[in-house]
């Protein structure tokens, strides 16, 4: 729940792993299955005398990002050097953003903790490099040594700083979840590969010091740690326990956060602008980026509602994932998009998540086989259930599995016939309905469907005990 | 030079014999021109000429290279204990040039360490001594670059100029070196020391090798994002001659500070200039005062960061057990740097620190854009074509003279840190000789006008004797 003392802010690390190469080099951005080490070169690697060219098209997609999240472009943006010692920094600075970062002052709407739509505001978005990767041998406290896997190192990552606004740890993953889904729509990011999102959360109790929370990559451990923080604050602060603005770390097997440092250790990062690159003009490119910016999630929602008169929170559903709504869409166009709408948002869906499945589990073709048997009154939805299931469990394809399964609806005279001798054999549930209790009917129905072994349509069969009944 | 050498070369003289009797020379030497010699990829490829010649613009010419230019599986220290062992993986891109070219790379060059110097007196493996006279400096950092080729141990050399580390060694040791233009030639490969400021260029005997080499090595790299594409034709354009040329003389470049000797010499060759058709007049860089501070502020800051990679952990400097992360990188950059780099490491450390960066970098770059201007209104049309002074203030000096008392080497940078902080091109050439010492003079262009400094050069040196004179104690 949305607690009013509760303040929340995020700074998210999102890898534009959909570009071929990285930042400043040519190395290759496909590295996630590969041994360590395999995808650097002199560059991404710091070697003495190296240095960077930026990636044209990091610069294209950051403008996109940032254009998605209603920001502010900068005419003239430049890099900056971080300055910090690090292992996995080569250079020992990170070529980031400072004064100018690509974009300035966005928006993103998400769905408040009280139901309602809610505006979280963006800060900045600006564009820098991905450091190594650190593989401890054992856990971080006990590891003997440390090996570090440059392959990372020189991903274009864009850090999103959003403003105070989110009030609990549910508002924060919804608004995770909002932009990993924007981010998807604009074809710069799959969320699915590793170390794709990072985030950083700052934390405070109104009046109280902040806590910030550094380098989650699950939108799940990031409400789990905020959860956590604000147990422990308020604990503090019952306790009287003084608190100090500190940097923690999540440590996720334990649910809990341990603090890495006070702010009277923080960096001093000695800023300065990088010198082997030039500041960049791109005014002149916001306006062809902005007329091929493909739709976004909340516009897609508004048009499946009146292009396709489905309910909003169908349309909701389906357009939470580019890939759904994609799929959605082929569907849709094919066969009834209402009962698509109901097949694919309230149904597949789940059977996926069950199953730690994704929609490229599912091929449309199979859906629009299913929805055209449910229409035809081939199959009941109990039947279209029963061929997703199956479908996703063992394979095939639906005509098969109905024929396999005897799922085809019978005809109107067996259920007639059943509906018969139910009425016959029910004679308690027919005199209590009789009496006015109208609920007995669902068992006299129950009895229909077992009798048809679930074949028959339940409406229909409902229909004609009715019938039966007012007829006696 | 290298025109006669390619001539001999063309009419069939050995590649090999030539580069041999270079690397007997060299290992008789005193003057420690040279870290480290690459004997046998240079004599193998000297051999490879020989059985079958390849054309190019320095087809089997020998080149020394300075040490903080990266050259694929030749040892790249800079000077410093913490690079001692390294070996880049890839060739600058001036390397790449050359080697297009046929050149045939023969070792690297000693230098200060991390070209931190005017002296080379800052190198890990000792100073390199001025051929004209052993117990002096060759001036830095390119020292030993300047010094193999005044000595004859290479036809010609690449250095790099950050703040004079091509024209001081130059005017030291008696030969030509040019500064070109800031973007003119690519810095990919070139160990930085401060990015915004340097650029690699020639030394050479006179000022006709030192076209044929700028001729190969500069251009558009699409690696060095301050790169500029530029017409390139330097050759070509050396013989125009000074008729009409307007020479600038800056007056806050004479004066106090400066050697009398040195100043009578820079105003004999704009008497030459005159002679041969050039007028002069006074001209003032108003600004000049301040552009040792910004100099020094703007390049160990830049440096601080620069040098921050050398921890130990991937190359380089590594010994002892390994123990937390803070302590053994510490431990390594305690030992493997010298007292300058470090003394540069934390001055720059300190003026980008929170507090400080507006008081100190950010107002260097604001006397950077003015002293840029005093060069373009100076330099602009109607003004001066050119502007004629000392390279240095005074001849080399000698080895430990000044090496305890870091400001007054600093202040030796004075006439040859406002041209990297404006970016224009300059270049040294011999002017005549102080006390057997040779001295430098200095001609400043407009930004991408190498080939109007190169002219003006040329047409001094083709008038005078100086770069004639080869030290003593190597003929």
């Amino acid at each position: 729940m949305a607690e009013k003392d509760v303040i929340i802010g995020l700074e998210v690390h999102v890898q534009l792993n959909k570009l071929n190469s990285k930042l400043f080099c040519g190395c290759s951005t496909r590295y996630h299955d590969a041994p360590p080490n395999t995808h650097t070169c002199p560059v991404c690697l710091g070697l003495p005398g190296t240095l960077p060219v930026l990636n044209r098209g990091a610069v294209e997609y950051a403008i996109r990002v940032a254009l998605a999240l209603n920001c502010d472009i900068q005419g003239e943006t430049l890099f900056y050097r971080k300055n910090y010692y690090y292992p996995d920094l080569p250079k020992a600075f990170q070529i980031t953003q400072y004064d100018f970062p690509i974009g300035l002052g966005g928006k993103i709407l998400i769905k408040g903790d009280d139901g309602e739509e809610k505006t979280i505001r963006i800060t900045r978005v600006h564009m820098e490099e991905d450091p190594g990767r650190l593989v401890h041998a054992g856990t971080i406290d006990r590891a003997k040594y440390t090996m570090v896997d440059y392959n990372r190192c020189g991903m274009a990552l864009l850090e999103v700083v959003t403003e105070p606004d989110l009030r609990s740890p549910k508002e924060a993953r919804s608004f995770l979840d909002k932009l990993r889904n924007i981010l998807e729509y604009l074809d710069v990011f799959d969320g699915d590969l590793e170390g794709a999102m990072r985030i950083d959360s700052n934390i405070s109790l109104v009046g109280g010091e902040r806590a910030e929370v550094k380098n989650i990559s699950s939108h799940k451990g990031v409400e789990k740690a905020l959860a956590y923080e604000i147990t422990r604050q308020r604990s503090a602060r019952r306790r009287g326990v003084a608190q100090v603005q500190e940097t923690r770390h999540y440590d996720e097997l334990r649910g809990i956060t341990v603090t890495i440092r006070t702010k009277e250790e923080a960096h001093d990062y000695r800023y300065f602008p990088e010198p082997d690159l030039v500041p960049m003009r791109i005014a002149d490119w916001v306006p062809r980026v902005e007329a091929e910016l493909p739709e976004l999630p909340d516009a897609k929602r508004e048009r499946f509602v009146s292009e396709y008169g489905i309910a909003d929170d169908h349309a909701k559903s389906l357009t939470s994932e580019i890939r759904v709504a994609n799929f959605y869409e082929l569907v849709a166009k094919r066969a009834s998009p209402r009962l698509a709408a109901v097949m694919v948002a309230d149904v597949l869906k789940g059977e996926l998540n069950y199953r730690d499945a994704t929609i490229d589990d599912f091929s449309p073709d199979h859906m629009v086989e299913i929805l055209d048997m449910l229409e035809n009154g081939k199959i009941t939805d109990k039947g279209a259930v029963e061929v997703i299931r199956t479908i996703l469990d063992h394979g095939g394809d639906p005509a098969g599995v109905v024929e396999a399964k005897g799922l085809v609806k019978v005809e109107d005279d067996a259920v007639k016939e059943a509906v018969r001798a139910a009425v016959k054999e029910c004679a308690q549930a027919v005199a209590d309905y009789r009496s006015g209790n109208e609920k007995s009917i669902n068992f006299i129905v129950g009895q229909v469907m077992k009798k048809t072994r679930g074949r028959a349509d339940p409406g229909e069969a409902n229909r004609l005990v009715k019938e039966a009944l007012d007829e006696m | 030079m290298l025109r006669e050498l390619k001539e001999r070369l063309a009419a069939g003289a050995s590649a090999e014999d030539v580069v041999y009797s270079l690397f007997e020379k060299i290992k008789k030497s005193k003057l420690n021109a040279y870290n480290n010699l690459s004997e046998d990829s240079a004599l193998a490829w000297a051999r490879e000429f020989d059985d079958a010649p390849w054309s190019g613009l320095l087809a089997g010419v020998p080149i020394a290279i300075k040490s903080c230019i990266s050259t694929s599986g030749i040892e790249t220290n800079c000077s410093s204990r913490i690079l001692e062992g390294y070996v880049p993986p890839y060739d600058a891109h001036v390397i790449e040039r050359l080697k297009q070219e046929g050149a045939i790379i023969v070792g690297k060059t000693n230098m200060d360490e991390f070209a931190m110097g005017t002296s080379t007196e800052t190198s890990y493996f000792g100073t390199t001594r001025n051929p004209w006279d052993t117990e002096r400096v060759p001036g830095g950092s390119s020292g030993g670059s300047a010094a193999a080729v005044a000595a004859g141990e290479a036809p010609c050399a690449l250095g790099s100029d950050t703040g004079g580390s091509i024209r001081c060694p130059a005017s030291f040791c008696g030969i030509v070196g040019l500064k070109p233009t800031y973007g003119l030639v690519s810095r990919y490969g070139l160990v930085s020391y401060a990015n915004s400021l340097e650029q690699i260029g020639p030394l050479t005997l006179n000022v006709e090798d030192a076209a044929l080499v700028m001729e190969v090595i500069a251009g558009h790299d699409p690696r060095d994002s301050t790169s500029v594409k530029s017409e390139v034709g330097y050759l070509s354009g050396l013989d125009g001659g000074v008729e009409g040329l307007v020479c600038g003389v800056p007056k806050e470049y004479f004066g106090e500070g400066v050697d009398p000797k040195v100043e009578k010499s820079v105003w004999d060759a704009i008497s030459k200039l005159e002679d041969l058709g050039a007028s002069w007049k006074e001209v003032s860089l108003p600004h000049t005062k301040y552009a040792l501070a910004a100099y020094y502020i703007i390049a160990m800051s830049e440096a601080s960061s620069n040098l921050a990679r050398f921890d130990g952990l991937r190359y380089g400097l590594r010994f002892g057990a390994d123990k937390d992360w803070h302590t053994t990188f510490s431990e390594i950059r305690a030992a493997g740097f010298g007292p300058e780099v470090k003394r540069r490491i934390l001055l720059g450390t300190y003026a980008l620190s929170a507090g400080y960066y507006g008081r100190y970098y950010l107002k260097a770059l604001k006397v950077r854009t003015l002293i840029k201007q005093d060069f373009e209104r100076a330099l602009s049309a109607g003004g001066a074509d050119v502007l004629v002074t000392p390279t240095m203030p005074f001849p080399a000096f000698k080895i430990g003279e000044r090496i305890e008392d870091p400001l007054s080497l600093y202040m030796a940078d004075v006439f040859t840190v406002p041209i990297n902080l404006a970016g224009v091109p300059a270049i040294s050439v011999p002017c005549g000789f102080a006390d057997g010492l040779p001295i430098g003079l200095q001609i400043i262009g407009r930004h991408f006008d190498e080939i109007g400094v190169l002219r003006t050069a040329k047409a001094y040196e083709d008038s005078t004797p100086h770069h004639e004179t080869v030290p003593k104690e190597v003929v």
